[in-house]
């Protein structure tokens, strides 16, 4: 399939991140490529087989329903932030 | 592996590993030198041992740690610029189990930006050099990890796998590279790239290294729900007799006597005797003439030692790349989904309001590799396209977990090479994706199946370039892989 330059801005968004011209044109060069070589599972016939979508033979872990200390501390992961203000992570207005 | 005692002190060995990384400091291994917190464990070990304390197993064994592992030492950023700035609070199960046997961390190393690639060219803290030739890469994406062992600057590193970022770069350098069992090291505190594929593993000199290693940081974490249940230091083995080197066989499965000998073809083989499988697809022109001949010497080598070579066709494995290259990307699509600038680590300046903030941090945070896997991944995972290229590939994986299945009744190991190419020209590949992604041709299917795969050292090129080759077995024959890798030197 053609990837047009509107195809690559729209990924872009669905990726959150804005892309310069030039990288627009480098990475739509780019990901043709990718599909094109990811696109030779078409001649694979999987009509009658099941997905695997994980390697790891267990199910359900189940843990006793109780609180439990963590690792960090909320002082910890907030001090991780840029700003922060009464306990909460301050960032530009939302609207 | 050497340890500290009372003849040799944690001081010195600490204090010489520090040497040897700033005298190789133009390979640009290291993203962060731990000197101060390095020199004072290595005193209060020390200390220890002078009172006649009992000691860990590693004690004052210097080793570096991949930046993409969580520690309170240093700041971890996967070499990522959207990750700078970021000191972990909280440390991952595997560093703690070896800082727990008193190993001691000298050291991150540099890797692509959130091990995405084959070179660590990808890094936002440039490139590292292979320790064989400087104009060539180290390998990725846990390039500086092999580099770093060997150069001999410390006697392990950590790696993580995906789709070969150990194995390769541990071929590239000359020195055993463990991807293990899907499940069998805990992934907790290490920096996700595709959850259902990462790996956590080890660079080092020796199987003997490797084992020990694996004996302390493997098993079950109730912080990882991905954990498989402790077996590697399991005597009597889940799946396999550990009486001998290989998975019994068939015909002595069962039988109650699996030390009896074995008879086939009319002739009586001792115990030893184990079946590798060599792939009959890989040996064809695109895989390089000095590789190929290495694999071969390899094969005799085991031959004159009484084992048996059963050739294999493996038909499916031809799609392991392209079913890769559908699914990690979906998976790093979700996963780095989550670094946004608010909570941790690099925020772009002046965005006018919240949605500003994701798009320029994001924009200016991620090197060009990370936004085509992030783009692929929301392309294969977007409607209209899911069926035809998601699914399609998860359907594609599960042929590839059958066909080493379907293998492993034929053979106890298989024997291939890690990839087509010794280390390549630093800019070599860089710009063209498709031709780095093909470097982790014959490494993805193992982390598409969960199966284990050591990378050994197999001679060097006549150019002078280390070869590697991978020795691979069913799941959770971990700790009889490394041991029959004895076999290969």
């Amino acid at each position: 399939m053609d990837i047009k330059r509107e195809d690559i801005l729209h990924l872009a968004n669905l990726s959150e991140f804005t892309l310069s011209d030039t990288e627009a044109e480098s990475l739509g060069k780019d990901l043709q490529g990718i599909i094109k070589y990811i696109s030779q599972l078409d001649e694979l016939d999987t009509s009658k087989v099941e997905p695997t979508y994980q390697v790891f033979e267990m199910e359900n872990i189940w843990r006793d329903d109780e609180i439990k200390v963590q690792d960090a501390t909320r002082e910890q992961l907030l001090a991780l932030t840029r700003e922060e203000k009464d306990n909460q992570i301050k960032v530009p207005k939302v609207l | 592996m050497k340890t500290a005692n009372k003849k040799v002190s944690a001081e010195r060995l600490v204090r010489d590993a520090l040497t040897k990384a700033k005298h190789f400091a133009d390979y640009n291994i290291f993203t962060f030198l731990n000197e101060e917190a390095a020199l004072k464990k290595a005193r209060e070990i020390d200390e220890r041992i002078a009172r006649g304390e009992k000691v860990g197993k590693l004690a004052g064994v210097p080793y570096a740690l991949k930046d993409n592992f969580l520690s309170l030492e240093g700041e971890t950023t996967a070499s990522a610029h959207i990750l700078q700035g970021f000191t972990s609070p909280i440390t991952a199960t595997a560093v703690a189990k070896l800082e727990a046997e008193d190993a001691i961390m000298i050291g991150r190393t540099n890797l692509d930006a959130f091990a995405h690639g084959s070179s660590t060219e990808n890094s936002y803290f440039g490139p590292t050099l292979n320790a064989f030739d400087r104009e060539r890469v180290a390998g990725g994406s846990s390039g500086g990890s092999a580099v770093a062992v060997a150069l001999d600057i410390v006697e392990f590193a950590t790696g993580t796998d995906t789709g070969g970022s150990i194995r390769q770069p541990a071929s590239f350098n000359g020195v055993y590279g463990l991807k293990p069992t899907y499940g069998c090291v805990s992934r907790y505190g290490v920096v996700a790239m595709a959850s259902s594929t990462d790996c956590i593993g080890f660079f080092t000199k020796t199987p003997d290294d490797m084992d020990l290693l694996m004996s302390i940081a493997s098993g079950q974490d109730p912080k990882d729900m991905t954990t498989l249940p402790d077996y590697y230091n399991d005597e009597s083995g889940t799946e396999l007799d550990s009486s001998r080197h290989a998975p019994a066989r068939p015909s002595s499965r069962g039988s109650g006597a699996q030390s009896a000998p074995v008879v086939a073809d009319g002739l009586e083989l001792p115990n030893s005797c184990t079946r590798i499988g060599v792939i009959k697809d890989f040996d064809n022109e695109s895989v390089d003439a000095e590789i190929r001949e290495a694999l071969k010497k390899k094969c005799e080598l085991l031959k004159s030692k009484g084992h048996k070579i059963v050739e294999l066709e493996m038909p499916a494995l031809k799609y392991a790349l392209a079913a890769y290259y559908i699914i990690v990307p979906a998976e790093v699509a979700s996963n780095l989904s989550r670094y946004d600038g608010v909570r941790y680590g690099f925020r772009s300046e002046d965005s006018k309001d919240l949605d500003a903030l994701y798009y320029n941090t994001r924009s200016e945070g991620f090197m060009p590799e990370n936004k085509r896997r992030i783009m692929i991944g929301n392309f294969v995972l977007s409607s209209g396209f899911y069926d035809a290229y998601f699914l399609k590939a998860a359907k594609a994986r599960t042929l590839i977990v059958k066909e080493y299945e379907k293998a492993f009744s034929k053979c106890d190991y298989i024997l291939t090479p890690v990839s087509p190419n010794p280390a390549f020209k630093l800019g070599e590949k860089v710009n063209d994706p498709v031709a780095m992604y093909l470097e982790d041709v014959m490494s993805v299917s193992l982390n598409l199946a969960g199966v284990p795969g050591l990378a050994i050292p197999a001679g060097k090129t006549k150019s002078g370039l280390p070869i590697g080759l991978q020795l691979v077995g069913k799941r959770r024959s971990d700790k009889q892989l490394i041991e029959f890798s004895k076999e290969l030197m």
